[in-house]
């Protein structure tokens, strides 16, 4: 048996924030009370005194890359998970984009039996909406789903085809699978490698315009009214997408959305010096956009933050900044990240524990995402006051591929609890 | 006289006023050793310079190898097609292997923005930015300065008119760059899906009608027009480029009557401008050449020649 002492537990559901403590046996909470009600500890194996800690559910990224099958100099599915429980995650979801792309039940299966032998916290794998991520054809939802795949996506690029996109929601709705989509117009993102406005023009890369994201935006919100079958818009990036799916929601279209931590703490002049670890996709925006998207997340409009988790090794990095591949790694960067938003006073921290918990869970129809007695004992515990500069060695991705190298975070996971059993602790000091 | 310490020429953007008008004077006092009979000074003697140019060029290759050669460095010139890139080698690679010869001072081109930035970040030597992608092109900027200023005496205060595609040219950039550093007022012109956004907080004035923009100018620049941009649908045709804003006579008689036309070269004659008008007594568009090697001799100077 495992005791939580003295920390400050957060239920992003019914959103409290208490000093409670918690009691594991075996896989599961058994017992939540309040403090100093346990006066012998002997008999537990473990006491982990959380005081001045944050204790939350474990948390839920629903937008990693883990590489593996493929590119597994850059990440596996051992080092992507290592970093997810570092980073505080216990559920993750990856997306389809690997070599052979996850459109089978063989690649699904082969993702959760490798994350069974090697992973430190649970695996959901995202299976490709079409054959190959081409855009032609459906992949085998039903299978994929008996598999193990929790969602589907083409995620890297938009499905082009507005039919096809019409016909997976609607088969994705009948199988019990979240659609997630990316989106971006490719004939008008085209050419481009960073956001389009005055620090493209004054650093001379070309632009990617804002209305690539929000063309695929505004379809994907029509093709949910047309079906009434619910879409989640990928890492949100503009205001003007914001605008979209407040408009959706308010007229009750079942839209969901997410973001990353980069969106809402980087704008495009982190480029200025051809930063090739800051080239992601869609682009790092304006400072406007990233007004907004805090106040998205604020407001309830963005429902989730997932960190797009995204390695790549320097042979895709170090290199001319329009070759350069997009994405950053981002598992162990998101706890500080958001934090910085409540820290700010732009959100609560229920608020900010559930966009990373209970609401990617119930999106993807996986966990509980809260802390309840006799649940399942996935538990994150954060050092919030904590101050460090991020270095390379405390990175566990294979992948060093992040801006906020060098940066000063503030903000630290303590422990990552996985179905009872402590998979991760960090005493790093000062 | 202040000093000129910098590593690198990257940008115009690095460039403080006296930066500028410390090459400039340079540029000026060697200028005469183009027109010597024996062209040559042993300034830069042992100094090696590399030229690295992954992009064809003529004029501002053999522009930067006169100036080196006058001054006595030895040259060593690589392309991207006799280069180890053909055989998949990374430019970091390429790079660093250069780096293991020790040269002093390594001139770029490169079809990618930023490319000169990570080589200079990544070399000891010396890194010269003879054009990165639609960046910048600095030399020519300078070598535009100079030119002006042989022309009109003083920069500060002159009417600029740069007319062509404004969001796809390096030249343009580094030319609005360092002319509103030097208190030009500019005002850019060409077709609306030449204009790139927010062009405004550069500090200049956007005019898309051309014959407006030439109004009153002291100087008037334009842009060579490349013909694979007509797939990404910024202009229909060339003969429709020509009609609308290719430079004309009839532009010639808005501008200013002692105006200059200027062209980073290669011309295509009779897109963005006229044969009448690039061969007119107006134009100084092979002064621009001549001057380009004296800015280069002064800039070579300024980063390895001087005592440090």
């Amino acid at each position: 048996m495992i005791l939580i002492k003295g920390g400050t537990v957060v239920d992003p559901l019914k959103d409290t924030v208490k000093r409670l403590d918690i009691v594991i046996d075996g896989e599961r909470i058994k017992k939540i009370l309040p403090p100093d009600k346990i006066s012998d500890t002997s008999h537990f194996e473990k006491v982990i005194d959380a005081t001045n800690m944050i204790v939350t559910p474990g948390l839920v990224d629903m937008h990693v890359h883990l590489r593996e099958p493929g590119h597994e100099y850059k990440e596996d599915i051992r080092s992507g998970t290592l970093a997810a429980v570092a980073g505080g995650f216990t559920d993750i979801a990856c997306m389809p984009n690997t070599d052979p792309v996850n459109d089978s039940s063989s690649v699904t299966k082969f993702i959760l039996s490798r994350a069974g032998e090697d992973g430190f916290c649970h695996v959901h794998p995202i299976a490709a909406i079409s054959i190959n991520q081409e855009g032609k054809r459906l992949t085998e939802f039903g299978d994929l789903k008996r598999a193990g795949a929790v969602g589907v996506s083409d995620d890297g690029k938009s499905v082009l085809n507005s039919n096809l996109m019409r016909r997976a929601l609607e088969y994705a709705r009948y199988h019990g699978l979240t659609v997630i989509s990316h989106c971006e117009d490719p004939t008008l993102s085209e050419g481009g490698v960073m956001h389009e406005g005055y620090v493209s023009t004054q650093i001379g890369l070309p632009g990617i315009p804002s209305e690539a994201e929000e063309i695929m935006v505004a379809r994907d919100i029509l093709l949910a009214k047309l079906t009434r079958c619910p879409v989640h818009i990928a890492h949100v990036s503009t205001a003007g997408s914001v605008k979209l799916i407040k408009m959706a929601k308010e007229e009750g279209i079942p839209v969901t959305a997410e973001t990353a931590p980069h969106y809402f703490s980087l704008d495009h002049t982190a480029l200025i010096e051809y930063d090739t670890n800051a080239k992601v996709n869609p682009p790092l925006r304006s400072e406007k956009d990233v007004e907004a998207i805090k106040r998205a997340l604020r407001d309830d409009i963005i429902d989730v933050i997932a960190t797009d988790h995204a390695p790549h090794s320097p042979l895709e990095k170090e290199v001319e900044f329009d070759k350069a591949e997009s994405g950053m790694i981002g598992l162990q960067t998101a706890v500080p990240l958001t934090l910085n938003l409540v820290r700010e006073g732009f959100l609560e921290i229920t608020q900010a524990i559930r966009k990373l918990s209970y609401g990617p869970a119930r999106i993807l129809g996986i966990s509980e995402g809260r802390i309840v007695e006799g649940g399942k004992a996935n538990i994150t515990i954060i050092d919030p006051n904590f101050s460090y500069i991020l270095t390379e060695d405390m990175i566990f991705s294979k992948s060093k591929n992040t801006p906020f190298l060098g940066k000063e975070l503030k903000g630290i996971v303590r422990f990552t609890i996985v179905d009872g059993k402590i998979r991760f602790s960090s005493d790093i000091k000062p | 006289m202040s000093t000129f310490e910098h590593k690198d020429l990257l940008s115009i953007k690095q460039l403080s006023i006296s930066d500028i008008q410390i090459i400039l004077e340079v540029a000026n006092s060697l200028k005469e050793l183009i027109h010597r009979d024996i062209k040559k000074v042993p300034t830069l003697r042992g100094k090696n310079v590399t030229l690295f140019f992954y992009e064809p060029s003529t004029r501002t290759r053999t522009s930067f190898e006169i100036a080196a050669k006058i001054l006595s460095a030895d040259t060593v010139s690589i392309s991207a097609s006799a280069s180890s890139m053909q055989k998949g080698e990374t430019l970091l690679d390429t790079v660093k292997t250069l780096q293991a010869m020790n040269p002093d001072l390594l001139v770029i081109r490169h079809s990618s923005s930023g490319a000169p930035h990570f080589i200079a970040k990544n070399i000891k030597a010396s890194v010269v930015n003879a054009g990165d992608g639609i960046n910048e092109h600095p030399t020519q900027a300078l070598l535009d300065l100079f030119t002006i200023k042989e022309k009109k005496g003083d920069i500060k205060g002159l009417n600029v008119a740069i007319i062509g595609d404004i969001a796809h040219s390096r030249v343009a950039r580094s030319d609005i760059l360092a002319l509103k550093k030097m208190g030009a007022d500019v005002t850019v012109s060409g077709p609306p899906t030449m204009m790139p956004p927010d062009i405004e907080s550069l500090g200049v004035n956007v005019c898309y009608d051309p014959y407006e923009a030439v109004r009153n100018k002291d100087v008037v620049i334009g842009l060579r027009i490349q013909l694979e941009r007509q797939r990404t649908f910024l202009f229909p045709s060339l003969r429709e480029y020509a009609n609308f804003f290719g430079i004309n006579r009839k532009m010639l008689e808005l501008t200013k009557p002692d105006a200059i036309i200027m062209h980073p070269g290669p011309m295509n004659r009779g897109v963005e401008i006229m044969s009448d008008v690039a061969d007119s007594n107006r134009s100084v568009i092979l002064d621009q050449v001549t001057n380009g090697v004296a800015v280069r001799m002064a800039i070579l100077y300024l980063l390895i020649g001087s005592q440090k």
